[in-house]
């Protein structure tokens, strides 16, 4: 299988090239995020004197001070409680109706499916003015269970499009074995159905929970009172009051990105299924 | 093993092998099904839609919807100040935004993938950490890149004097020749990661067979590229393009971060989705109608050129095969 020296001499220099490439931008993508971790542990007056450096005493003190003096604590339970409670309630319906449509043929089946899968390419945020309205009528506006409920609604499609093709991708027997057994609809559902789409259950829960986990925009059109807040929007404020505080500064961002951190780690093979669900093999 | 008994049972009925139901249960259960998510998804996010083109021909007072005022509120976004000059601007810098995006973030997103699709190893460790910066919030990669590009204490002007190109050091967002295009790239730094899983997996779907053959005949590497793998990549090229778009012209957090509500310095940095928020919530007190029109605008431009662009793509790859 030897192959005549120029041509592998050749091969080997762009090898080479392509290395330099990916390593370099890896240091791209990388540097800026450890000298946030770097300067986070580490006083601000340090960080002016010498912006790229190591910490010469690391010390937790700006996380203690982004935690407690800056409203992170707050801003923190808000994020996760409305998160939350948001990708439950998404996914628990979500699931109910991916089942049914990936399950059975009726009149209107297809239709409906078409009328999910819409969503996923409307862009929603320019609805916000007949949304605020309609929150401020049932008495939600600056109340986080008006963010939770538009959040839910928000992460629906997805949710339909990807459940219903893994409930679709079952075998019969299972569900025909179950109702020989004199099983209803809900338990063969629940007992037996959605315990085999766990994986794409997963998806659909990271799926939903990194993007609204970040998001700005509507907390900051729906909530007033910083009590309610959750960490972008508090974020703003913090970037405000804290700005001649770097070391807080950092920490803050690291506060406000940890739990997508660990996500990431704990469900990386599920984050680039789902980018890349439908293309390829 | 699945497989086999559920090509038995396919055998057996003569249809339905998919393992989808034939008999669907009664209404009152499919309703009980489908109903929670329908009512939830039309309530919040389809019914508005529809409501801010109804809302975009009427008059209002704060909160208070008021009297038909058919175009009216459209003529005002074009001709009212200041919006009769921040519209069309902020409109030129989302196009911008999706040019420069196209030419950095997708074709080094291509780029990588390629490089990636041909290494042994180490391919797993590089789509891991070139997809991180997806994960952060749009606004914290604001806020991180203008702590970096301070011009005082920014690590960015500090590491261009130390390797002795301290000419280039400048205030880079708060200069507007620079500004917006700082913010393309910063995008694009937190975004590159994206097309490069789209395209590695569109590079994964190209038979090695095909491969194979042309290696046989004679095809260097790049003619391999030109002519085999970027036009069966057609179809994702087609959809990173149109998902750029809509992006690009979504873009907001990054913006509020990096140029305030405003845009700074001096509106270099304004985009749509910062006129829209403006007008919204930040306008006068016949606000509501003026964002309902602006959302219907570009709302019919953005999911309208999505779908020539879908159609073209669809086109070319016709016309490839």
């Amino acid at each position: 299988m030897s192959q005549p020296t120029s041509s592998s001499r050749r091969i080997d220099l762009a090898n080479i090239g392509a290395n330099v490439l990916l390593w370099g931008y890896a240091a791209i993508v990388l540097a800026p995020l450890l000298l946030v971790i770097s300067n986070a542990l580490r006083p601000t007056r340090e960080i002016f004197k010498n912006p790229v450096g190591l910490p010469t005493s690391p010390s937790l003190d700006s996380f203690v001070k982004a935690w407690e003096e800056a409203n992170f604590n707050v801003y923190f339970f808000n994020s996760l409680m409305i998160t939350v409670a948001s990708v439950i309630l998404a996914t628990a319906v979500a699931a109910l109706a991916g089942y049914m449509l990936g399950r059975y043929k009726f009149t209107g089946s297809r239709f409906l499916t078409a009328y999910f899968l819409a969503g996923l390419m409307l862009p929603f945020r320019l609805a916000i003015v007949p949304l605020f309205l309609l929150l401020n009528d049932m008495g939600l506006v600056d109340n986080r269970l008006g963010l939770i409920l538009v959040y839910a609604a928000t992460g629906i499609p997805f949710s339909v499009f990807i459940l219903s093709a893994f409930f679709r991708q079952l075998p019969q027997e299972l569900s025909e074995a179950a109702r020989i057994d004199g099983a209803g609809e809900f338990t063969i559902f629940g007992r037996i159905m959605l315990p085999l789409v766990r994986p794409a259950l997963a998806t659909v829960i990271v799926f939903q929970f990194v993007p609204l986990w970040n998001d700005f925009f509507f907390p900051l059109v729906l909530l007033r009172s910083t009590d309610k807040w959750t960490l972008p929007v508090g974020m703003t404020r913090f970037f405000g009051e804290f700005q001649a505080d770097w070391s807080t500064l950092f920490a803050g961002l690291i506060i406000t990105t940890l739990p997508l951190v660990i996500i990431f780690l704990l469900a990386t093979k599920q984050i680039i299924a789902g980018l890349t669900a439908g293309i390829g093999k | 093993m699945t497989a086999t008994t559920a090509n038995r049972a396919g055998k057996k009925k003569g249809k339905h092998a998919k393992g989808v139901g034939s008999g669907a249960p009664p209404w009152t259960v499919i309703a009980l099904f489908i109903l929670p998510a329908f009512l939830l998804y039309t309530l919040f996010m389809v019914w508005p839609l529809f409501q801010s083109l109804y809302f975009s021909f009427f008059e209002f007072k704060g909160l208070a919807r008021g009297g038909f005022v058919g175009l009216r509120n459209f003529h005002e976004l074009f001709t009212r100040y200041p919006l009769n000059e921040q519209l069309p601007r902020a409109f030129l810098h989302n196009v911008y935004f999706f040019i420069g995006t196209m030419l950095i973030q997708n074709t080094l997103g291509l780029l990588f993938a390629r490089l990636l699709y041909a290494s042994r190893f180490g391919k797993r460790f590089f789509q891991i950490v070139y997809t991180t910066p997806y994960l952060i919030s749009a606004l914290v990669v604001g806020y991180l890149w203008s702590l970096m590009l301070n011009p005082l204490f920014g690590p960015v002007n500090q590491v261009l004097k130390a390797i002795g190109m301290g000419a280039l050091a400048r205030p880079w967002l708060g200069d507007p020749a620079t500004a917006l295009p700082v913010i393309i790239l910063v995008n694009a730094w937190q975004w590159v990661g994206f097309p490069m899983l789209l395209f590695s997996a569109g590079l994964a779907g190209i038979g090695d067979d095909l491969r194979e053959a042309a290696r046989i005949d004679g095809a260097t590497s790049w003619k391999l590229f030109r002519y085999i793998e970027l036009p069966l990549l057609l179809p994702v090229i087609g959809i990173v393009t149109v998902l750029t778009f809509i992006g690009n012209f979504n873009a907001f957090g990054i913006v509020w971060a990096m140029g305030g509500v405003n845009g700074e310095p001096a509106g270099a940095t304004d985009v749509l989705g910062l006129v829209f928020y403006r007008t919204a919530f930040r306008g006068g007190v016949d606000a509501f109608g003026l964002a309902s029109a602006l959302a219907v605008l570009m709302f019919i431009f953005i999911f309208g050129v999505s779908m020539i662009m879908l159609g073209r793509f669809r086109r070319w790859e016709e016309d490839l095969t």
